[in-house]
C-alpha cells in the first residue's frame, strides 16, 4: 500500500469514527448521566434521516432540514422524558430496555405510516456537492470532508458545554454521584430532561448529517445502535472523551480491517472491544463503579 | 384487517403481533367483515369435506392458495407486488383458474428465517392450503422448501433465487417463477468480456446470495477468458463501503461487478459515483443493484449496466398489457416482482388445466406445469427438469432512473440445476 492510499484509508477511518462519535455521544450521555439504557437510540438516528429527507423534499433546503430535524427530535425527546422516561430513573435496567424496545417498534410503525418502506436519498447542499481529486481515479466528496469538520466542531461544543459551563458542572456532578448531588441541593433533576432530549437530538443529528452520504432506509438505525453501544462500552460508560477515542479506534479498525483482513473484518471491532475490556473492565476512560 | 383476523384464530396469540394471517375469498374486500368471516368459515368446511369427496365435487370447491410473503419489513413492497401480480392474473381470469375458483390465505413471513418453518406448517397443516406461493427472502424460502418436500405440498417460489431450491433440493412439487442466482449473473461474464474488460474486481456482501451471484459471474467471465483482479466482500448488511471503494481505486481494474440490493445498493452506487470511480472504472452488476433502487440513486446510477430477466421498457405486447393492467389495478408501476407473481398464477393455471381442475391428480398437475409455455411480460417462459425457469436474461443500462434494455445477454438461459436428481 503506497503512502497516498494509506492516507486516504486513514481519512476514511477517521471520517467513519467521527460519525460514530456523533451518534454514540448522545447514547453515552443518556446512559452515563441518567443511567437509562436507550435501545431506541438507533431508531432516532433513523428518524433523523427521515426528517432530513422529508423536510428537504418539501423545502429543497438542507440547512432547514438540519435545524428542523434536530428541533423536532429535541421536542420528541422532551415529551418522551416527561411522559415515560422520568418514571424509570432508578428502576432496574430491564424496565428501561422494555420501554425503549417498545419505542423502537412504535417509531418503526410510525415511520412506515408516514414515509413508507422505500429507500430514499437526500441531496447535499449544492456548495458541498463537488469532490476533490486525490489520485488519477479516486476523488473524495467535499461533503465527507465537511462532515468531518462539522463533527469536530460538534465534539468541541459538547466538550465545552460539559467541561466549562454551569450546566455541564451540574451534569458532571450528577454523573459522579446522583444522591450526593441531590443532597447538596443542586438542581440535578431539572437538567435530566434536557440531557435526555439532547441525547435524542444528537442521534437524530447524526442521522441527518449522514443522510446525504448514507441514503435513508428502514432499519438503517439497527446496525448503528449496536456499534454505538460498542463505542460507549469501549470508551467507558458516561465518558464523552472515552466515546471519542473509542469511536476513532473503531473507525480505524473497521477500515483497515476491511483492507488488510477482509475475511475476519466483521469480528475485528468486537475482538478490539473484548481486548480493551480485559485490560480495562470499565472501558478506556470509565470510572470504577462505587 | 390484520388484528381482527388474528383474533379470529384461537391460536393467534397476542404476542405474535405481526404474525398475521388472514382469509379472503375472491375478490378481497367489498363485503362486510361478519359476512366475510362466516364466508371463509363455510369455505373451510367445504375444503375439509372435499378431501374425502369424489373428484367431481373437488372441482367445484375453491382451490386454496396460501401466500407466504413479506407483508412487513424491508421486503414488504416486494411481497405486496407479488401478491398484487398474482391476484391480477386471477382477476383477469374471472377468479377461476382451470375451472377452479381461487381462495387466498395470507401469512406475513416478515422475511424471518427463524419463524419460517412454523409459518409454513401453519399454512400446510392447519389451513390445509393446496398450494403455497412464497417467498422473497432466500433463507425463508429454504425452510419452506424443506417443509414442502416433507409434506409433498406444491410450492411456487415467486422470487428467492437461492440455487439449491432448484438444485440439490429440487422436487417435482417445487417450482420457481423467478430466477436462480446463477441464471441472472452467469451471462454477464461473457457480456463484460466482449465489452473488452479483461481484469475485473467483484464486490458483494459476504452471504449466500452474494456468494452465489459472484461465483456465477466469475464462472462465465473466466470461461470467456477474463481474469478476476480481486474479490471484495463485506459483512451483510453493512453499508460502510468507503474502505473497499478506495481499494478498488488502488487496484484499477478494467471494470467492477457488484451485487447489492435495497438500501445497500443505493448507497454503494452513490458512493461509487461520489468517489469519481464511475468515470474511469465502469460499474456492472446483478439487476438488483439498480432494480427498484434507481430513483433513489438518481444521477449516480446513470450508465450502470446490469443483467436481469426483465427490463423496464421491454417492448413486447404481453408486457405492455401487463403494465397497463397493473397500473389500473394498483395505481403503481409494475416491476419484475409483480411479473413473477403474475406468472406464478399463470403457471398454476397451466397445472390446473392439464388436470382438468382436479388437484388430486398431482401427476397431471406437475406435468402440465412443467410443460407450460407462458407468454410472460418478461418474454417466453418455460421450465427445466428442476422446475426452474428457462428465460431470456437482458442487459440493461440505467438511463434517467429507468433500467432500459440494451440487448439480450443470454437467450433462453437454463440453469444447470447442479445436484438435482429428481
Amino acid at each position: 500500500m503506497d503512502a497516498i492510499t494509506f492516507a486516504v484509508q486513514l481519512l476514511n477511518g477517521v471520517q467513519y469514527g467521527l460519525v460514530l462519535f456523533l451518534v454514540a455521544s448522545g447514547l453515552t450521555l443518556v446512559f452515563g448521566i441518567l443511567g437509562v439504557i436507550n435501545l431506541a437510540h438507533g431508531a432516532f438516528y433513523m428518524l433523523g434521516a427521515y426528517f432530513a429527507y422529508w423536510i428537504s423534499r418539501y423545502t429543497g433546503n438542507f440547512g432547514l432540514a438540519l435545524v428542523g430535524g434536530v428541533a423536532m427530535a429535541f421536542a420528541i425527546g422532551l415529551a418522551l422524558e416527561q411522559i415515560f422516561v422520568k418514571r424509570l430513573y432508578g428502576r432496574d435496567h430491564l424496565a428501561q430496555v422494555l420501554l425503549s424496545f417498545g419505542l423502537i417498534l412504535v417509531i418503526d410503525e410510525v415511520r412506515q405510516i408516514l414515509f413508507g418502506k422505500d429507500v430514499h436519498s437526500v441531496a447535499a447542499p449544492t456548495w458541498l456537492q463537488g469532490s476533490i481529486r486525490l489520485t488519477d481515479v479516486l476523488s473524495y466528496p467535499v461533503y465527507r470532508l465537511a462532515l468531518c469538520a462539522i463533527c469536530l466542531v460538534l465534539a468541541a461544543a459538547i466538550f465545552y458545554v460539559i467541561q466549562r459551563t454551569k450546566l455541564g458542572m451540574v451534569i458532571r456532578a450528577g454523573a459522579e454521584n446522583r444522591d450526593m448531588t441531590r443532597a447538596l441541593g443542586i438542581p440535578f433533576d431539572v437538567v435530566n430532561k434536557y440531557v435526555f432530549a439532547g441525547g435524542i437530538a444528537l442521534a437524530a443529528l447524526g442521522g441527518i448529517l449522514v443522510s446525504p452520504i448514507s441514503t435513508v432506509f428502514p432499519g438503517m438505525g439497527d446496525g448503528m445502535l449496536i456499534i454505538s453501544f460498542v463505542v460507549v462500552v469501549l470508551g467507558g460508560i458516561g465518558s464523552v472523551a472515552g466515546a471519542a477515542i473509542g469511536a476513532l479506534m473503531i473507525g480505524l479498525t473497521d477500515t483497515f480491517g476491511k483492507v488488510f483482513f477482509p475475511q475476519i473484518s466483521s469480528i475485528l471491532i468486537y475482538v478490539l472491544m473484548a481486548g480493551v475490556l480485559l485490560w480495562r473492565p470499565n472501558g478506556l476512560l470509565g470510572r470504577k463503579e462505587s | 384487517m390484520r388484528r381482527p383476523a388474528d383474533a379470529f384464530h384461537p391460536d393467534g396469540s397476542p404476542n405474535r403481533r405481526r404474525h398475521t394471517m388472514s382469509h379472503s375469498t375472491f375478490p378481497p374486500g367489498s363485503i362486510g367483515r361478519r359476512k366475510f368471516l362466516l364466508g371463509s368459515a363455510g369455505l373451510l368446511t367445504a375444503g375439509a369435506a372435499s378431501r374425502f369427496a369424489t373428484p367431481a365435487l373437488a372441482q367445484t370447491a375453491p382451490l386454496r392458495v396460501g401466500f407466504m410473503l413479506p407483508y412487513s419489513g424491508t421486503f414488504a413492497k416486494l411481497g405486496k407486488f407479488i401478491d398484487d401480480g398474482f391476484r391480477l392474473y386471477v382477476e383477469q381470469n374471472g377468479g377461476v383458474l382451470g375451472g377452479r375458483r381461487i381462495e387466498f390465505i395470507q401469512v406475513d413471513d416478515e422475511s424471518k428465517p427463524e419463524s419460517a418453518t412454523d409459518n409454513m406448517n401453519r399454512l400446510v397443516g392447519r389451513e390445509k392450503v393446496d398450494v403455497v406461493i412464497g417467498t422473497v427472502h432466500s433463507g425463508v424460502a429454504m425452510a419452506m422448501v424443506k417443509v414442502a418436500r416433507d409434506t409433498n405440498t406444491m410450492l411456487i417460489i415467486p422470487n428467492a433465487g437461492v440455487n439449491e431450491a432448484t438444485g440439490p433440493l429440487c422436487a417435482p412439487n417445487i417450482f420457481r417463477t423467478s430466477f436462480s442466482n446463477w441464471q441472472v449473473c452467469h451471462p454477464m461474464g461473457k457480456v463484460m468480456f466482449d465489452a473488452g474488460h479483461r481484469n475485473v474486481a467483484t464486490i458483494t456482501w459476504r452471504y449466500a446470495a452474494g456468494t452465489q451471484m459472484i461465483d456465477a459471474f466469475k464462472e462465465g467471465f473466466t470461461k470467456a477468458g477474463g481474469k478476476i483482479a480481486e474479490d471484495l466482500a463485506l459483512p451483510f448488511p453493512e453499508v460502510e463501503f468507503q474502505a473497499l471503494i478506495t481499494r478498488i481505486a488502488t487496484l484499477k481494474p478494467d471494470a467492477v461487478f457488484a451485487f447489492f440490493a435495497g438500501g445497500g445498493a443505493v448507497k454503494f452506487v452513490k458512493d461509487y459515483a461520489a468517489a469519481g470511480l464511475d468515470k474511469s472504472i465502469p460499474l456492472y452488476g446483478a439487476g438488483f443493484l439498480t432494480d427498484g433502487t434507481a430513483p433513489a440513486q438518481g444521477a449516480a446510477a446513470n450508465g450502470v449496466k446490469t443483467t436481469l430477466h426483465y427490463a423496464d421498457d421491454l417492448d413486447n405486447p404481453a408486457n405492455k398489457r401487463f403494465l397497463e393492467a397493473f397500473k389500473a389495478k394498483t395505481g403503481q408501476d409494475g416491476d419484475i416482482y409483480a411479473v413473477q407473481g403474475y406468472d406464478a398464477a399463470a403457471l398454476l393455471k397451466a397445472g390446473l388445466e392439464a388436470a382438468k381442475g382436479d388437484w388430486s391428480q398431482r401427476g397431471a398437475v406437475v406435468a402440465g406445469m412443467r410443460a407450460a409455455k407462458i407468454d410472460s411480460p418478461r418474454g417466453p417462459l418455460s421450465f427445466n427438469r428442476a422446475n426452474n425457469p428457462i428465460q431470456n436474461v437482458y442487459l440493461r443500462e440505467v438511463r434517467n432512473g429507468r433500467n432500459e434494455l440494451i440487448s439480450i445477454a443470454g437467450q433462453a438461459v437454463d440453469d444447470p440445476a447442479r445436484g438435482c436428481r429428481a
